[in-house]
């Protein structure tokens, strides 16, 4: 394969890199061997403890430097002579524009969140360079080619939240049966752990926010007791009484928020109709008294001064794999308030959840196992616990050295402009029709795709001669005015069938009232004139306020575990899926899109 | 499992990798002495993966000097040759993988593996070995079977795009994940001898074409005395010619050992396509993790990636009297 044209367009090729992390850094090592000459790296992070197991660019001694800086010199250590330029910074920086973008032949992306993305995608389509996508989770991982009027775009299709793996739909073929377990395990292990989550987000966004965080955020942590009588706020629980110690202060807090907040909940009978009802917990019933005012006198033996504070050591745990009991969460819970209040005094209002703050994450573990307790789920230990309220990504060095390898191979395809060949890669944990790593053939574009494709929206409000539309993209800060000079009668004839836009809350009846003609939905007309003008106009906040809420939507479904995998090879996808039968050389071929034509092979 | 917990530190530099294989595999993983005996792109990219991972200890052993070649696709020495001048592969890939992961022993031993007495390799409970002959794998392989511990061997090889690798893990057992808990599973594995002599009419229909030429190629380098690597476009009549007394032994029709697969390995020589170094590494150190970790269904018992069709596949051709 080592043909001189290919050589030679490695050489020539200027590459942009988005990450520099688990995939960035075997990325960066491979293009390097592969002979590529000038990488630019971006990455806004720096590096962490945790970061070592598989960002083998890194050392001890660099925690805390930039990503991209250290990975640039690692790399330059064994490669001398090629060019990495690297930028510790934001993707999303304005400096990073479209400009920017295209002075390079290809953008790989490794990514670790949507967001970042969902704006590379942008960049990449209006710069019309070609972007490869890639993202691993434990063993699983792929690779995507995405360029534009040739594939769909990274936002074709939206992303799923795992409801969309659900079992019974799943049908089981014997080629594909690996595959759907693989699904399905996915989908039982998220079920298992998405109530214990509802406890570490209460624990963690509302309990840690309100004891430690910002004061005057809104909070709706208080439950009043639902007949309108104020005269116990239920504000004055969580300030400290003068006359309070620390000891009795934690007690309040715990008996109110396990004990009395539940109680409270409990009256409300309707709620809890169709639900199993918790059980209020009260501290007396899980401690006794004894107990209580031993918690923490072992801290003169735990604690020292070069450790960091730790509620778990100083009332006697040591193992964070260990699920403790109801009652070692209560110890934990009081004495992790005792060691805020006592020992971080100055940093409380101003705290926020930090998945490196030890005390903090025992706090939230133990708050969300005694709920957990109340409402009979299943208790987790510290570090599951630590995982799930760090959104902590399940990594190893192997699946990014795989996905790594795979980018390269698309990249120079790409640069070879040999794009009848380019192929999106799954690395699966079990074999599918004996495959490990399976290609399967780009995707077209969604042709209502909002983000790629020329887009027919329907307006919320009627268009008519002299309207002036503003047309923002928020994630890029581009913003388009468009003077409508003459809007034709409306001609039901003339009207294309699919006019309104993918995921468009559909506005009330009478917002579109009939101006024009008999007009009963306003869509953009053809003899619009679109034109660029620079000087103020009336921004349509109804279109901008939409998108963002879409965007919202799908960037919450990121948190969730194994969302980001296998965005396409979903369940309706496999089911599509075509038997080829009998020639070794096909590519397995998944329908894109199951409303449409089924798509033939290749030939 | 037993045996003393993993130390702080332990936890926080394997924090990510737990998440996916829990503690006990980490455990065992850390007890693990690993062998790798020949180092080229695809198996310093294993001993990265291994290291990271965090195994007990792993022996490098190749005392060749470096050399152009030797250098392709290895990250772990610094193109300097006032650096790597007048020293073995072993040494120099042994210091760069210290700094990987201080936790792991790393040790260059000097000598060759196929001349080694048999209880060297009782040290060991992972044996990895590239870029020596048929007869030296079969040899090594065999050794690994005598020994009364059991111990795994890996044979693996890239060649332009292509990469083979193969699997013994005699017969291994462990805990199969089914979706209402576990099954304890028994996997009976052929010896690389015993795999490559299973007469190609009764192997599975549609194996990768690969495997057959990988068996061409090694045959010819055999007859040949060289090693993979060795062959040019200068030999392709010769292989030609040696494909068409195998298909015809074998009656098996020459168009499933293709003339342009054959032709672009010859071609490419010594050069591997650095790319497929890091899949094939990659996919040999998720195995040899699941083989030691007892986690997750081995390989069995060949893997083939060729980067033109970009599949990854898993053949098993196994001896069935063996199992």
């Amino acid at each position: 394969m080592g043909s001189d044209l290919k050589e030679e367009a490695i050489k020539r090729a200027k590459v942009l890199m988005v990450g520099a992390g688990g995939i960035g850094c075997e990325l960066l090592k491979t293009l390097a061997l592969s002979g590529f000459q000038d990488v630019h790296i971006i990455d806004m992070d720096t590096i962490e403890v945790s970061n070592l197991n598989r960002q083998f660019l890194f050392r001890q001694s660099h925690v805390g430097q930039s990503k991209a800086k250290v990975a640039r010199d690692a790399v330059l250590k064994f490669m001398p002579h090629i060019n990495i330029t690297p930028y510790h910074a934001n993707v999303k920086d304005p400096g990073f524009n479209v400009d920017f973008f295209k002075q390079f032949n290809v953008v790989l992306n490794g990514l670790d969140n949507l967001d970042a993305r969902r704006h590379v995608n942008r960049l990449c389509l209006a710069a019309e360079v070609p972007l490869i996508e890639s993202g691993t989770t434990g063993f699983l991982g792929q690779v995507t080619v995405h360029i534009k009027g040739r594939t769909e775009c990274y936002e074709c299709q939206p992303k799923p939240t795992p409801k969309t793996y659900p079992v019974c739909t799943i049908t089981s073929t014997p080629s594909k049966v690996d595959f759907v377990r693989e699904l399905r395990e996915l989908f039982e292990r998220f079920k298992k752990i998405l109530k214990f989550v509802h406890c570490i987000v209460w624990a963690k966004d509302l309990l840690f926010a309100k004891l430690f965080g910002d004061k005057k955020q809104e909070n709706d942590l208080f439950v009043s007791a639902g007949d309108g009588s104020d005269s116990e706020k239920p504000t004055n629980i969580f300030e400290r009484g003068s006359d309070e110690d620390h000891e009795q202060y934690g007690r309040k807090i715990y008996d109110h928020v396990f004990g009395y907040n539940i109680e409270v909940a409990l009256a409300n009978e309707e709620t809890w109709k169709s639900r199993r009802r918790p059980n209020p917990i009260f501290l007396k019933d899980v401690l006794p008294e004894r107990l209580i005012l031993q918690n923490g006198n072992l801290e003169k033996n735990f604690l020292t001064e070069d450790l960091p504070l730790s509620a778990m050591s100083s009332v006697g745990l040591s193992n964070p794999q260990d699920v403790w009991s109801l009652a070692d969460n209560s110890r934990v819970f009081l004495e992790a308030l005792r060691l805020f209040f006592g020992r971080r005094e100055k940093e409380i209002g101003n705290l926020t959840f930090d998945k490196d703050d030890q005390l903090a994450v025992e706090f939230v573990t133990s708050a969300a196992n005694i709920r957990a307790s109340s409402f009979g789920i299943s208790l987790h230990s510290l570090f599951d616990a630590k995982g799930i309220a760090g959104n902590i990504v399940h990594a190893v060095a192997t699946t990014n050295a795989i996905i790594a390898g795979l980018i390269v191979i698309e990249a120079i395809k790409v640069l070879q402009a040999d794009f009848q060949n380019c192929r999106m890669t799954y690395c699966l944990e079990h074999p599918a029709r004996k495959m490990l790593l399976m290609p399967v053939e780009p995707f077209e574009a969604n042709k209502s795709c909002y983000v790629c494709s020329e887009v027919l929206v329907e307006l919320p409000a009627p268009v008519s001669s002299g309207t002036m539309l503003t047309v923002e993209d928020l994630q890029q800060e581009l913003s388009c005015h468009i003077n409508i000079k003459h809007r034709e009668e409306f001609d039901e004839d003339k009207e294309p069938d699919k006019m309104v836009l993918l995921g468009w809350t559909a506005r009330e009846k009478e917002s579109q009232v009939v101006s024009n003609g008999n007009s009963t939905s306003a869509a953009v007309p053809a003899a619009a004139e679109a034109t660029m003008k620079s000087e103020e106009a009336e921004v349509n906040a109804e279109i901008s306020g939409t998108k963002r809420k879409l965007s919202e939507i799908s960037e919450a479904t990121e948190n969730q575990e194994a969302s980001q995998i296998l965005p396409r090879a979903d369940a309706d996808n496999f089911k599509n899926s075509q038997e080829l039968e009998d020639d070794d050389d096909d590519l397995v071929v998944l329908d894109n899109y199951p409303e449409t034509s089924k798509k033939q092979r290749l030939h | 499992m037993d045996g003393e917990e993993l130390t702080a530190q332990e936890t926080a530099l394997y924090d990510r990798q737990i998440r996916v294989w829990g503690v006990d595999a980490q455990k065992r993983l850390s007890k693990a002495q690993i062998l790798v005996s020949g180092l080229n792109g695809t198996s310093v990219e294993f001993c990265k993966n291994i290291v990271l991972a965090g195994v007990g200890s792993l022996t490098l052993m190749d005392d060749r000097l470096v050399t152009e070649d030797a250098l392709q696709a290895n990250f772990l020495i610094p193109r300097d040759e006032t650096v790597y001048s007048g020293r073995s592969l072993s040494e120099l890939c042994c210091e760069s993988l210290r700094d990987f992961n201080p936790m792991v022993r790393v040790l260059a031993e000097k000598g060759d593996l196929a001349q080694c007495e048999m209880e060297f390799l009782d040290k060991f409970d992972v044996v990895v070995v590239t870029g020596c002959s048929l007869k030296t794998k079969i040899e090594i392989n065999e050794k690994c079977r005598e020994r009364a511990k059991r111990i795994a061997f890996y044979a693996i090889e890239c060649r332009d795009s292509c990469g083979e690798i193969f699997v013994d893990l005699q017969n291994y057992t462990y805990a199969q994940k089914k979706s209402d808990g576990t099954a304890e599973c028994h996997l009976s594995y052929s010896s690389l001898e015993d795999a490559i002599l299973i007469p190609w009419r009764n192997l599975p229909r549609k194996v990768s074409k690969l495997y057959f030429a990988m068996r061409v190629i090694e045959k010819f380098e055999l007859s040949e005395g060289r090693n993979p690597g060795e062959l040019s476009n200068f030999d392709l009549p010769a292989v030609l010619k040696l494909r068409k007394e195998l298909c015809d032994a074998q009656s098996l029709n020459e168009s499933h050992v293709p003339e342009t697969l054959l032709e672009r390995i010859l071609v490419a020589g010594p050069m591997l396509y650095p790319p497929v170094c890091p899949i094939l590494g990659g996919i040999l150190g998720q195995e040899v993790i699941k083989a030691i970790s007892g986690k997750g269904d081995p390989l069995k018992n060949f893997f083939y990636f060729d980067a033109a069709d970009g599949k990854g596949v898993i053949e098993d051709i196994s001896n069935p009297s063996s199992i």
